[in-house]
């Protein structure tokens, strides 16, 4: 169980975390307005962070190179996103392209 | 309404299978739906943990990418109402989606029903296709072969692409903070190069359509 604890330690904190900014509106219920100018810094934050988890996630492995084909998938889901396709052909799409490379001997 | 419930259960399956099949045990992702309950934040702490990163790297990440939700509360605060119960419950079920669904209706009576039965209904069909998803990752073994691995960058990218398509600024800013995460990565440990990628914000500028 060891090795899962600090999984759950994060998962924890996470849910804490969260729940706490959603209490914010109905607790502050009519005290504060944000500014347009920091909702418009939070949503793109969040952007942010989702490109750089999305392009270090397709094209590293280990702090290293994670080889041709999950990038390759991940560029076939993305062209499937970019014509507007339901959000299953997305996730299969890439996931058979990359299986297909990968079963092709492409690493 | 229906239809975002399917889609968000494609979601979920996704991520119960995604988790399982990395290697955590099936109840985790099943606890973290149930308490933390945000997609793209769950997604990118397991990401993470998957990837080997540290549970604070981890637990950072998902909360950045939450306090957006701070906003979306206080944009639907009129309509979760002041009673203690309500305001308890209903905090949990504020997501990108129920505010969105909310504010597109025309009358309070009518946000009030669409935050509850769009919160109830996506609460549900979230945490039921997770669970899915997790049985169902315990059974694929190597996930290598089937390529889920390239499943969660390309869920990330149906994800912001929206965003993306709209603001020049936006994209401006993810640009750059991919790129310098993509720098960082050989030379920091697993998960630190996503939180510096928040420096691409610097490059935002003001609203462009």
């Amino acid at each position: 169980m060891s090795g899962t604890a600090p999984a759950l330690a994060a998962v924890l904190a996470l849910a804490l975390g969260t729940y706490v900014f959603r209490l914010t509106g109905p607790l502050l219920h009519g005290r504060v307005e944000l500014s347009a100018r920091v909702r418009r810094l939070l949503s793109a934050g969040a952007v942010v962070l989702l490109v750089a988890l999305l392009a270090t996630g397709a094209l590293t492995e280990a702090r290293g190179f994670a080889g041709w084909a999950r990038p390759a998938g991940v560029l076939a889901g993305g062209a499937l996103a970019w014509r507007r396709a339901p959000f299953v052909l997305v996730v299969l799409g890439a996931a058979a392209t990359t299986a297909a490379l990968r079963m092709a001997g492409v690493g | 309404m229906a239809l975002v419930c399917l889609a968000g259960g494609v979601v979920g399956v996704s991520f119960g299978a995604i988790a399982v099949a990395g290697g955590l045990p099936v109840w985790l992702p099943v606890v973290m739906s149930l308490l933390v309950y945000a997609g793209s934040a769950q997604f990118s702490a397991v990401g993470i943990l998957l990837a080997g990163g540290g549970p604070f790297a981890a637990a950072a990440t998902g909360l950045l990418l939450n306090t957006r939700t701070a906003a979306f509360s206080l944009a639907v605060a009129d309509v979760i109402g002041r009673g203690r119960f309500t305001r308890w419950i209903g905090a949990h079920l504020v997501t990108d989606e129920t505010v969105a669904f909310t504010l597109a209706q025309p009358d309070p009576a009518r946000r009030r029903a669409a935050f509850w039965i769009s919160g109830l209904g996506l609460y549900a069909s979230w945490n039921l296709c997770v669970l899915l998803g997790a049985l169902a990752g315990s059974a694929l073994g190597d996930t290598g072969r089937y390529g889920l691995d390239a499943a969660f960058p390309a869920v990330l990218v149906a994800l912001v692409l929206p965003a993306l398509r709209g603001d020049t600024g936006v994209r401006r800013a993810a640009l750059a903070g991919a790129a310098a995460a993509l720098a960082l990565t050989p030379f920091v440990p697993v998960g630190v190069p996503v939180l510096m990628a928040l420096t691409g914000l610097l490059l935002l500028g003001g609203r462009t359509a």
